[in-house]
């Protein structure tokens, strides 16, 4: 089948294929040199194919700003307390389901399903989360999309094709069955619980939408907000908040734009680092989802 | 299967198997105790909100709360309708999902047929890997970067169109009602279309290549091994990703537009997810904005159930 020839079809297709690609690319490089520009530069825009009179002052400048240090600890904590919890109770609840013999297991298993095609909608769970007192903590961050029914029943088929009779044998040794699930079925279970887990975490990484209706408290912002809110208000809060004693001459330096496109280096660089060796757990990962059932 | 000899089972009355089938809970005491939590868990978060949607039928105020204020009826709902914002809402929700789903549905589709052709190992996953990157940063970082690169100043997609296409006016890609529906499809586009492309591809490397192998062989050239053996093969997949979609119809993308819009663009890109958001937090119209948000789920609970219904009946199994 491999035809070394270059047919005229096969070429528009590598082309179209190496645009796609190209656009992708080139939006990445150009924010990254619009990142190293100093204000003139960055100020003047257009397309930056190569660093002009590269300098680091935009990134001093994001990295003096302490809000994206409180960002970076707030997101580190929100996703790993967040994921590692998640993850047991999610695990927890599946093999329960993934027992034929639990009572009502149907019922459970609907109760469960149920909420993943209706829910009480923005307002409704955002008082709930406001009467429970959990405005501007930890918990509205984890809590409100704790267990995923989705996940759930990814990780219960996974449970469901393993074989009850080993567990059976644990039985008669004396195990109880949380010990059997902490001991035996979360070990076995590890390719499809670090798919998860890796859902899990870019979930946390990139949500920004909890935090903005649930934490008024800025130290408790997490990166994507601090973001949103540079992009948004521009580079103002950055320049106010670093006491620069000669504001002026440090205005001259930086500017909105580049500030920006590194705020975004800054913010999505543990991604883009991670995303090459990750990259194939998730391919795997959406073959596990569409193949339920 | 019922022969003679096969066990007839004991008749028990309703009332006996259900109290049965409770004492399975004891039996299973620590499944019972590990299932607990997590039925609380779906208890509190999920459910007592939807038990809050009485708000949407109550003239609610803050102070009386959900027990204290008093019935209204429909009123919230008849108030939503007769709002021309509301009315737009839904028509926008309707027109960028439609044209998402017109534009943005075959695109993968087309890049897995080309990935297909691809015949160097290394371009291919090259291509992969680039393509997939959108789909794991969050439409706050892009946001970002779509500002920068579509400002109708100093953005380097108008340096492009100027300097490369000879384009005079600068265009305000992000606020501008003629551009902003096109650009929120094109960047959604830009986003998913490698990641969407994986479903299909897998399907693709199922098909037998014997298939392919015998139609070589009888002489099919390699546009007609696509068209006739690549495309019928990939026929269920997207019927059913297709129904799968129109199922998810009422979501335009809230995460999109709700970082990318800004009040010049609300007559092209308000959808009702950010008109929920505006007036139920922003406003505080809980009530308003909860008979909203109970009207857009009720239409998207009926789509996703039915459009499970007719995958299932297609595929012989559902999506759950």
């Amino acid at each position: 089948m491999v035809e070394k020839r270059f047919t005229a079809g096969k070429l528009l297709i590598y082309l179209i294929l190496v645009l796609l690609c190209a656009t992708i690319v080139i939006a990445f490089w150009h924010l990254l040199n619009l990142s190293l520009s100093p204000s003139h530069i960055a100020t003047k825009g257009g397309l930056l194919l190569y660093p002009k009179e590269a300098t680091l002052d935009n990134y001093s400048r994001v990295i003096d700003n302490r809000y994206i240090w409180l960002g970076y600890k707030n997101t580190l904590i929100r996703t790993i307390v967040g994921t590692v919890l998640q993850l047991f109770f999610t695990a927890m609840g599946a093999y329960v389901l993934s027992k034929r013999f639990f009572p009502h297991r149907t019922f459970w298993t609907l109760f469960i399903v149920f909420t993943m095609f209706f829910s009480g909608g923005l307002i409704p769970t955002y008082l709930l989360v406001k009467n429970l007192g959990l405005l501007d903590t930890y918990a509205a961050m984890i809590l409100p999309g704790f267990i995923s029914a989705y996940n759930m029943v990814i990780i219960r088929n996974y449970f469901q094709s393993m074989p009850e009779e080993i567990e059976e044998s644990c039985l008669i040794d004396g195990a109880g069955r949380f010990r059997i699930f902490l001991q035996f079925v979360l070990p076995l279970s590890k390719p499809i619980l670090a798919t998860v887990a890796l859902w899990l975490v870019v979930g946390h990484w990139n949500s920004w939408f909890d935090v903005l209706i649930y934490i008024q408290d800025d130290t408790k912002f997490t990166l994507q907000i601090v973001l949103r809110r540079i992009i948004l208000t521009g580079s103002k809060e950055i320049l106010d908040t670093s006491a620069a004693a000669n504001a002026a001459e440090m205005e001259k330096a930086v500017s909105s734009e580049g500030l920006k496109a590194a705020c975004i280096y800054v913010t999505t660089l543990p991604i883009l680092c991670a995303y090459p060796f990750v990259q194939k757990f998730f391919v795997k990962g959406i073959m596990i989802g569409s193949l339920k059932g | 299967m019922t022969g003679i000899g096969a066990r007839v089972p004991q008749r028990q009355s309703a009332f006996r198997r259900g109290l049965h089938s409770f004492a399975g809970y004891r039996k299973y005491s620590a499944l019972t105790l590990m299932f607990i939590p997590v039925v609380a868990y779906f208890i509190i978060f999920k459910y007592i909100p939807m038990g809050g949607i009485a708000i949407a039928f109550e003239n609610y105020k803050i102070k009386e709360g959900i027990f204290g204020s008093a019935w209204c009826g429909l009123d919230n709902f008849n108030k939503a309708f007769a709002m021309a914002t509301f009315r737009r809402s839904v028509w926008n929700t309707l027109t960028i999902s439609g044209l998402k789903l017109l534009f943005g549905f075959p695109m993968p589709i087309i890049l897995a047929l080309m990935l297909n052709e691809v015949t160097h190992v290394r371009f291919k996953k090259t291509v992969q890997t680039i393509s997939y990157l959108p789909h794991f940063l969050s439409w706050v970082v892009l946001a970002g970067m779509f500002q920068q690169l579509l400002s109708p100043n100093n953005g380097a997609v108008n340096a492009v169109l100027r300097d490369v296409f000879g384009v005079k006016d600068s265009i305000y890609f992000l606020g501008n009602n003629k551009y902003f529906r096109g650009t929120l499809i094109v960047t959604d586009i830009w986003k998913n279309v490698g990641w969407s492309s994986i479903l299909y591809l897998a399907t693709i490397s199922g098909i037998d290549p014997e298939l392919y192998e015998a139609a070589t062989v009888d002489g099919a050239s390699r546009w007609q091994c696509t068209r006739y053996i690549t495309i019928p093969s990939l026929v269920s997949t997207i019927v059913i990703m297709l129904i799968l979609s129109i199922g998810s119809i009422m979501d335009a993308g809230f995460d999109q537009v709700f970082n990318l819009y800004n009040s010049a663009v609300y007559q092209t890109g308000d959808i009702i997810d950010t008109y929920v958001y505006r007036y139920g937090l922003g406003d505080m119209k809980y009530a308003l904005a909860t008979a909203v948000g109970l009207f857009k789920n009720v239409i998207a609970f009926v789509l996703v159930v039915g459009t499970n219904l007719i995958t299932r009946r297609i595929s012989g199994e559902g999506i759950w």
